[in-house]
């Protein structure tokens, strides 16, 4: 005889997939998103809720325990955070994830490591979600500024991370084949030391790609966790972590190639290549760059037909997006019209720079992304970049430069160009920016906000 | 290998499908929210920690699976704040001045 609370509990999950499937397709569209995320929220609600009323399950006071820390912990904090760092905030709660998933297979991997097939699925699940954990708290560190984000490089660092990885593997099969858990501690130990050693030469600018990695990676761990868990005495919850981690595990896989084809490397490039290690020397640059003052740039900007703005990682640092806000709206008042290039790998995550802007209240109808209005760039009058760099170096264009091949913002067409920038040093990638030294560019130095500040303040007198 | 397991491995292949046909839609505008709202959604991980916690027996498997759910329930409820906040900033019915 079957209980009651089986199936109660199975039509919760099958009913939350649903929801689940059709809140990431609202996504597709500005306008339903939210209604999406709010559906999906309720159904993980109350699909977590249910799960207590399978049979066998005990233990509801340190359940309820670890839901209320773990709630309320991941609550406030997502609360009280700056919109700046965003970045940061989804590497964490991803890293979170993953370790959830590593815990699930450990405490599997005890139970039932004489049962090859889920100890098998356990082992699988324990190697990606431990990476997936240590390497996104790196990815927080390094995003948070608490650790250097240029890549951190040594001799020998990839042979040394693959040997410990495999050293952790030979770990992992041991404890398999002989059955003795024991060998998992090592196991362990060593694959999130492996996920330190993994993030740890990854750079800050290449963060757009990691981030959606890592992303996929927690979500393939709960799917095998889930696959473990259709082995074990409570199947039902195990096609829920199946169904919802492949999806999250084919979303994270996509965004993760899509970052990595605007950056035009591979992912292998990306996670392995230590870019920006090294900076481009040799190369020496035609002309010099001439400075501007914030008032002849306000009045070149008030008298333009149009302005694209181009926002960068220096921008979200500066925290300059309400200014930023105020500088548009002062030229439309004026008549001109004021549009902003979005490059899709533009600051710390895929979206950044649109997240920020809606932050300050500008209208998603003035942002384009790279297709839509690179053509526009020829006809246009002024184009104001604002902390950004390696994403409009014309260097992405010659061959030989490390950039090469980079679809860019081709700002330099422009008839002005006005940079904004703290100081004369180099991009992320560690390349000089030619467009920087073209004829009609000139530099504005300061910090993003200080310095568009100066151009509000500048045009308020005009 | 039970039928069981099976059945998941080819619901697995179906939803990897689902999950790119639905994700290659989305403009760059939301790709942010797309990734925090899939961050999100493996957030289910707190049922697998709740069961894993629910059946455990010794107090080893006890503290391994209370840290699977305090993770989880971080991951799900820090998932669903974050999300929920950028697409706030995305709804134009909650915006003064903005075009209707």
């Amino acid at each position: 005889m079957i209980a009651w609370q089986t199936p109660l509990v199975d039509g919760v999950y099958v009913l939350a997939i649903l929801v689940f499937v059709l809140g990431l397709r609202s996504m597709s569209s500005p306008t339903t998103a939210r209604r999406g995320i709010v559906l999906a929220g309720v159904a993980m609600l109350v699909a977590v809720a249910v799960t207590v009323l399978l049979p066998g399950i005990s233990n509801f006071g340190l359940i309820a325990l670890g839901v209320i820390i773990g709630g309320l912990a991941g609550w406030y904090w997502a609360r009280v955070v700056q919109m700046t760092a965003m970045p940061q905030m989804v590497a964490i709660f991803n890293g979170m994830g993953g370790g959830a998933a590593g815990a699930i297979a450990a405490v599997e991997l005890l139970v039932a490591l004489g049962n090859p097939v889920t100890a098998g699925l356990s082992l699988a699940g324990a190697i990606i979600g431990s990476v997936s954990i240590a390497g996104s708290i790196i990815a927080f560190l390094k995003l948070q500024g608490w650790l250097r984000s240029k890549p951190i490089v040594f001799p020998v660092q990839q042979p040394l991370n693959l040997t410990v990885l495999a050293v952790a593997l030979a770990f992992g099969g041991y404890a398999a084949y002989t059955v003795q858990t024991f060998w998992l501690l090592p196991f362990f130990v060593l694959l999130l030391l492996f996920g330190i050693l993994f993030a740890l030469p990854i750079g800050g600018a290449d963060m757009p790609v990691v981030i959606s990695l890592f992303n996929a990676f927690t979500g393939i761990a709960v799917a095998l966790d889930g696959f473990a868990l259709v082995n074990g005495p409570l199947g039902d919850a195990g096609y829920a972590l199946v169904i919802a981690g492949t999806l999250v595990g084919a979303a994270g896989s996509l965004l993760t190639l899509l970052m990595a084809k605007a950056m035009n490397r591979s992912v292998g490039n990306v996670l392995f290549g230590a870019f920006g290690a090294t900076e481009e020397t040799g190369t020496t640059m035609q002309g010099s760059m001439k400075p501007i003052d914030a008032e002849s740039a306000a009045v070149e900007m008030a008298y333009a037909n149009e302005v694209i703005i181009v926002p960068g990682y220096g921008m979200a640092v500066a925290q300059a997006q309400q200014k930023v806000k105020e500088l548009a709206d002062l030229l439309e008042s004026k008549g001109v019209t004021v549009k902003f290039a979005i490059h899709p790998v533009a600051g710390r995550m895929p979206g950044h720079m649109n997240v920020l802007l809606a932050e300050a209240g500008i209208s998603y109808d003035k942002l384009f992304d790279r297709d839509e209005i690179n053509s526009e760039f020829p006809t246009v009058d002024v184009a104001l970049v604002i902390g950004a760099n390696d994403v409009v170096n014309p260097a992405a264009h010659r061959q030989g430069s490390a950039l090469f091949g980079m679809p860019i913002l081709d700002v330099d067409q422009a008839h002005n160009v006005i940079v904004i920038k703290r100081g004369q040093g180099k991009g992320f990638a560690g390349i000089e920016n030619d467009l920087f030294y073209k004829e009609n560019t000139r530099m504005l130095y300061g910090d993003a906000q200080a310095a568009v500040g100066q151009l509000v303040a500048a045009l308020k007198k005009s | 290998m039970t039928a069981d397991l099976w059945t998941a491995f080819y619901i697995a292949i179906l939803t990897a499908f689902v999950g790119y046909e639905v994700i290659s839609r989305v403009p760059v505008l939301l790709h942010t929210p797309l990734m925090s709202g899939s961050n999100f959604i493996h957030g289910i991980v707190l049922v697998g920690g709740i069961v894993v916690l629910g059946l455990a027996t010794t107090s080893l498997e006890e503290a391994i699976g209370l840290v699977a759910v305090i993770m989880g329930a971080m991951n799900v409820t820090g998932g669903y704040v974050v999300t929920e906040r950028i697409l706030a900033m995305f709804d134009r019915s909650k915006k003064k001045g903005g075009p209707p």
